[in-house]
């Protein structure tokens, strides 16, 4: 196990890095035009409208970009704490070829109308099983790894990594599992409201686990290296992880408020999504004050202020998750834009900016660079994503209470005081707002590309040897 | 002792667990450990000069 002599695998590192944001631009690009799809009607065109659009939009963003990303930064992070090379030989190159493939076997099956039909969940059964021998190596390389450690403690982020990699296998098998009828078609296993429930507990642990455990991981190492300081307090992130992963797995029934569900399970997801709260905020704020006695840096690194800001969208999403799993702000919420809202408010402000932040501290040192080609490109990116963050978050905010108020108004005599059309024709101004928030927070997305080509000319690609911990006892 | 029971004693062992993971973490006796294990991304000096450093005062 000695590690002077060998060398960081940093090329797979390389190529998830490269395709973060690739697929960054192929998934917001979607989502771009499926915002103008609703302002527009017109440019629902054959097959490629809306509906068969929006999948592959939701799957290209959080599978292809998120996915990416995750990848990247659990590789780099685990070798760079536990001071060892990544273990698995062939797995690791297979993890990044095999999820591409699945990347382009969902852009290509999606707009094609084969579907399983679950929500986050809708490649099938091939599909589902390749997702499987890739996930399944990916936990392989990546405990492997923590397994020939030559430090004797496991670095937090990796707990979180690890946390996020089992917990999606799970999740991916369970609701997965189907009876196939052909090739491309097959049926869920349940039925009826146990359905819906395996459904949302995957859903929402999808929320809890693929994009914000692993994220958090990014958090917990690509902050203090960042800021140049340890985490604020360590026993805080080991409060924060274990409270995190005993209460998350129970907060699914929220998505199904006032439905043929048990009432006292829907008050179960409720209760447990309130104290999330809980966990939420300790580990932003563990991360927020990483940077304590050292707010002067967020001045001028935008790499900081892509972080820092990603912490404070996590902490806004994750407390108005929980107002909005209390049934009665959920009677006015749910079925509107203000779900899709919050979606995207953990989602371009939390999950992209933490994975782009963490991007621009990798890309550099991946290439032989000390810094991105253009610092000032990237204070132009973070400026471009806030503002669009921000338009598309506010847009759905007002236009999701405004239809929740429409469609329960009633008159005197208890008919309903607005057709659904009206609530429509009523949406259009913030769908467009909306849909510029999305064309902004894509351009942010091309001019990084244009960075990262840039920083890439005529990088060196050699490997970093694996340095021996300094002056540790293990 | 039916199986309802049983789901009963697992929720208030996980709670016992939580609760005793809680008291670890913030044991005098942990620190030491906790303080290597944070200082461990700065363990490498690729760059910055990066090394050990005092963590925060708590």
């Amino acid at each position: 196990m000695s590690g002077t002599q060998s060398t960081y695998n940093d090329k797979v590192v390389r190529q998830f890095s490269v395709m973060t944001v690739i697929w960054g631009i192929v998934g917001m690009l979607v989502g771009v035009i499926i915002a103008a799809q609703l302002v527009w009607p017109e440019l629902n065109f054959g097959f490629l409208h809306f509906g068969r659009l929006r999948p592959l939009h939701t799957n290209a963003v959080i599978f292809a970009f998120g996915g990416c990303a995750l990848f990247a930064t659990s590789y780099w992070c685990v070798q760079r704490t536990c001071h060892t090379r990544l273990w698995g030989g062939p797995l690791v190159p297979f993890t990044f070829w095999g999820w591409q493939l699945v990347i382009v076997l969902a852009a290509v099956t999606l707009p094609l109308g084969i579907t399983s039909g679950k929500e986050y969940a809708e490649l099938e059964w091939p599909i589902d099983i390749l997702i499987t021998l890739v996930w399944v190596s990916y936990a392989l390389v990546f405990f492997g790894t923590v397994a020939k450690r030559t430090v004797s403690h496991i670095y937090v982020a990796n707990w979180f990594f690890g946390a996020f990699i089992l917990t999606v296998a799970v999740l991916h098998l369970v609701n997965s599992a189907a009876m196939p009828v052909s090739f491309t078609k097959s049926y869920s296993a349940y039925a009826g409201v146990q359905d819906a429930m395996i459904q949302w507990w995957y859903g929402h642990n999808a929320v809890g686990f693929f994009l914000t455990a692993g994220f958090l991981g990014m958090m917990y190492y690509f902050v203090p290296k960042q800021a140049g300081r340890p985490v604020y307090s360590y026993r805080l992130s080991v409060v924060h992880f274990w409270a995190l992963i005993f209460t998350y797995m129970w907060a699914g029934p929220h998505h199904l408020h006032y439905t043929a569900l048990p009432d006292w399970t829907q008050s179960v997801g409720m209760l447990f999504s309130l104290i999330l709260l809980a966990p939420s905020w300790g580990g932003m704020i563990n991360g927020i004050m990483t940077l304590s006695g050292a707010w002067h840096k967020l001045r001028d690194d935008p790499v900081l202020k892509f972080l820092i800001t990603s912490l404070s969208f996590y902490g806004m999403s994750t407390f108005e998750g929980p107002m909005m799993s209390i049934k009665t702000v959920n009677a006015l919420s749910h079925y509107t834009d203000w779900t899709v809202g919050h979606v995207h408010s953990g989602a371009l402000g939390w999950v992209a900016m933490v994975s782009i932040g963490s991007i621009y501290y990798l890309l550099p040192r991946l290439f032989g660079k000390t810094e991105m080609f253009s610092t000032k490109l990237v204070t132009v990116h973070f400026w471009i994503a806030t503002i669009g963050t921000v338009l598309y978050i506010a847009s759905m905010w007002i236009a999701g209470v405004m239809q929740g108020l429409m469609w329960r108004a009633v008159n005197v005599d208890g008919t309903l005081t607005y057709s659904f059309v009206q609530s429509v024709k009523e949406s259009y101004p913030f769908w467009a707002i909306r849909w510029l928030g999305g064309v902004l927070f894509l351009a942010g997305m091309f001019i990084m590309a244009y960075n990262m080509f840039k920083t890439m000319a005529g990088g060196k690609t050699e490997d970093m040897p694996v340095m021996a911990p300094a002056g540790h006892h293990a | 002792m039916d199986i309802n029971d049983l789901r009963s004693v697992t929720t208030v062992l996980g709670l016992l667990c939580f609760l005793g993971i809680v008291a670890w973490a913030y044991a005098k006796g942990s620190k030491k450990g906790f303080d290597e294990a944070a200082n461990l991304p700065f363990a490498e000096h690729d760059e910055e000069g990066a090394a050990p450093r005092a963590s925060h005062p708590r």
